[in-house]
């Protein structure tokens, strides 16, 4: 009998190795004579286990990793005698890590083979598009509102209400684009998704399509991700083949299809406005707003302009019903977040919850504390946009309004961890330092104000004139907050303030120095 | 694997140019299309694509100079990026940046005098659980140390 065994290919899977251990094991299976099947998934998110691998057996999947080219000839030896090994980790669904997640969105993530229509189909796939072919637009209205659910790229507006906009709206033509701009560091769920469960993001923008009466959608996405945009255009081509795209999607009398667009390294166009102009092919300048890309967005058309986790989330709110997506979560934040664990950190990864896990259980317990086994100091959240909070604010709920009440951001779902030797005069620092290389240039609180800043951190660095300096990045930041046209200015404020606010100690040169002078 | 890049060629660069021009928004597409086959923009494309799409030259040159990525000169023959984000700022990419300047002697967004290498900063490969994160010619690299980072670059000045 062949041995079925699936490794990752997911980027941050191959990026540790898993396509030489996958070569491995193909080579030393050859040799050994023993029959085996690779089926290669995307990740299960357990990062810090990668490469994982995992054998199908009557009792379900059993896991091992991190494996190394070097372990695979001792690893197939156990696989085909069933005999022990030292990096056994059981059966994957029981490891805590995995089992205390809510995996609604990343159900099928790590699971499926990501290229295969039929797999994504066994496991679920397209039962949302099914239910909602046969509702029509106003019910799947009804749904998508009810379910509460708001936009996962971090502004948090009622998807509900942005569709039900575009719906009403008249025009020859309208669109669905998906915002897969993942630019913040410590994000990588839209990297995940579009390489493990790529077909999700389809169905997910065909309802989409289908509600608001769009016929065409455009993924657009980063250039630093050329494996997600691989697997994003072979997973279109299969859907089409399957009549999942093109005209009578999925046997209806719909049409809609495709199209990956690819950035170009600026991290602006991850702005919704800067991003239907890059699509449009010019520079990626933010546009003021009114009016609404619901009303004039790409090409001047209405325009559903989604973060890719929003519509991701869209096929298990059709298939299970709003009410059972709602009944996650917490206040006005409902369902479940991928919230991604990064940086310094033990245990990085996915890890999709309910909303309300407090940020001490992310960082102390799931994440298991630092890696470099340092007390942990700051926690950024939410991005490069995303306040740093310190220990004290441990208690915080994962909720967009509880963050908001303590200054901060959930944004697109990222925890970057930083250890005890972090200098936060250096992360204010390169907080303005990032807003000036990206700012779109159009309005001067970003443009000019995040040079300014940058000038004035790095003076107190220096040591010149602090308590001064430090007023004036404070009310710097307030210009650049009110001032500013999008979020990219008007949130790198964020990270300076909370930098200035919670690590104060880090800016004001200790007093002792002043003592021992006298 | 270093990557093979044609020539310049206007008969090419035209033909690459009429690809793509019908399709709605295509600039950033066809820029991207010349970059591929030839390594870089080349000037000399930028009125061709103004006028295959209706556009002023200005406009081109525009979208071109906004975007980090598209280039007005080849790369040295490898590219290697260091990712300088926040999630590999905490697990230790300061010191392997400064490492990698100094073993290249040259500053992040610069190609060594022998047009051997060209070490680039990158905002983020999304490989933030396995930080710091590098890529070598479209070879991605997750949990970089001094080791792998030199090992590397011995790999690329080969």
């Amino acid at each position: 009998m062949s041995l079925r065994l699936f490794v990752s290919r997911d980027a941050g899977a191959v990026a540790v190795g898993a396509d030489d251990v996958a070569l491995a094991l193909e080579q030393a299976a050859a040799k050994r004579d023993v029959a085996i099947e690779i089926v290669r998934t995307g990740s299960r998110g357990m990062y810090w286990l990668e490469p994982l691998v995992e054998v199908a057996t009557p009792q379900g999947r059993i896991a091992f990793g991190p494996v190394t080219e070097a372990d695979v000839p001792s690893l197939l030896d156990a696989l085909a005698s069933n005999t022990p090994h030292v990096l056994r980790l059981g059966a994957t669904d029981e490891i805590p890590w995995l089992k205390r997640q809510t995996r609604l969105t990343f159900a099928r993530c790590g699971v499926i083979d990501p290229r295969s229509l039929d797999d994504y189909r066994a496991h679920g796939g397209y039962k949302g598009l099914e239910r909602a072919l046969s509702l029509g637009s106003d019910a799947i209205l009804n749904e998508v509102t009810a379910s509460g659910l708001r936009g996962r790229g971090g502004a948090g507006f009622p998807t509900g209400i942005k569709w039900k906009t575009v719906a009403q709206a008249k025009a020859d033509r309208k669109f669905i684009v998906c915002n897969a701009d993942e630019g913040d560091s410590g994000t990588f769920a839209d990297r995940m998704i579009m390489e493990g469960d790529p077909f999700l993001v389809i169905e997910g923008m065909t309802i989409a399509g289908i509600t608001v009466g769009a016929t065409k959608g455009y993924i657009y996405t980063r250039s630093e991700y050329p494996h997600a945009i691989e697997a994003m255009n072979a997973a279109i081509l299969e859907a089409r083949r399957g009549g999942y795209l093109g005209s009578n999607v999925g046997g209806s009398s719909c049409s809609f299809d495709l199209e990956v667009r690819v950035g170009a390294g600026a991290y602006v166009c991850g702005e919704e406005t800067a991003l239907l102009e890059s699509l449009e092919g010019r520079r990626g300048i933010v546009r003021a707003k009114p009016p609404l890309p619901a009303h004039y967005g790409l090409f001047g058309k209405p325009t559903a302009i989604n973060n890719i986790l929003s519509l991701a989330a869209i096929p298990f709110i059709l298939a299970e019903g709003a009410k059972t997506y709602a009944d996650y979560g917490m206040g006005r934040s409902r369902g479940t977040m991928p919230i991604q664990l990064a940086g310094n950190l033990r245990h990085g990864g996915l890890f999709e919850t309910a909303f309300g896990v407090t940020l001490g259980e992310l960082v102390d317990d799931i994440g298991g504390g630092t890696l470099t086994g340092r007390p942990v100091r700051a926690v950024q959240v939410g991005g490069p946009l995303g306040a740093y909070f310190p220990r004290a604010l441990f208690d915080t709920p994962f909720d967009y309004e509880a963050f908001a009440a303590r200054d901060g951001l959930i944004g697109h779902g990222g925890i970057v961890v930083f250890d005890d030797s972090v200098d936060m005069r250096k992360q204010a620092r390169f907080a303005m330092e990032f807003c000036a290389i990206e700012s779109c240039g159009k309005c001067t609180p970003c443009r000019i104000g995040s040079t300014r800043g940058v000038e004035t951190i790095e003076k107190i660095i220096n040591g010149e004139r602090v308590h001064e300096n430090l007023a004036l990045v404070e009310d710097l930041c307030s210009t650049m907050k009110f001032g500013s046209l999008c979020a990219l200015g008007g949130f790198t404020p964020y990270p300076v303030l909370s930098a200035l606010k919670h690590f104060r100690e880090d800016f004001i040169p200790a007093p002792t120095t002043l003592q021992a002078a006298e | 694997m270093t990557a093979v890049f044609e020539p310049w060629n206007e008969t090419r660069g035209a033909e690459i140019i009429g690809e793509h021009a019908n399709q709605e928004g295509a600039t950033l597409v066809i820029l991207h299309a010349l970059q591929e086959a030839f390594g870089y923009v080349p000037e000399a494309a930028i009125p061709m694509v103004a006028q295959a799409l209706n556009l002023s030259r200005a406009e081109v040159h525009g979208v071109f100079t906004f975007y980090h990525d598209f280039r007005h000169k080849p790369a040295g023959r490898h590219v290697l990026k260091l990712c300088r984000a926040e999630a590999c700022q905490a697990a230790g990419g300061d010191a392997l940046a400064a490492h990698a300047e100094a073993k290249l002697g040259v500053l992040l967004g610069n190609t060594t005098p022998d047009d051997r290498v060209t070490l680039e900063p990158i905002y983020c490969l999304g490989l933030c659980a396995t930080a710091p994160s590098a890529m070598l010619d479209g070879r991605l690299i997750g949990r970089l140390d001094q080791k792998r980072l030199d090992a590397l670059v011995a790999e690329a000045q080969r």
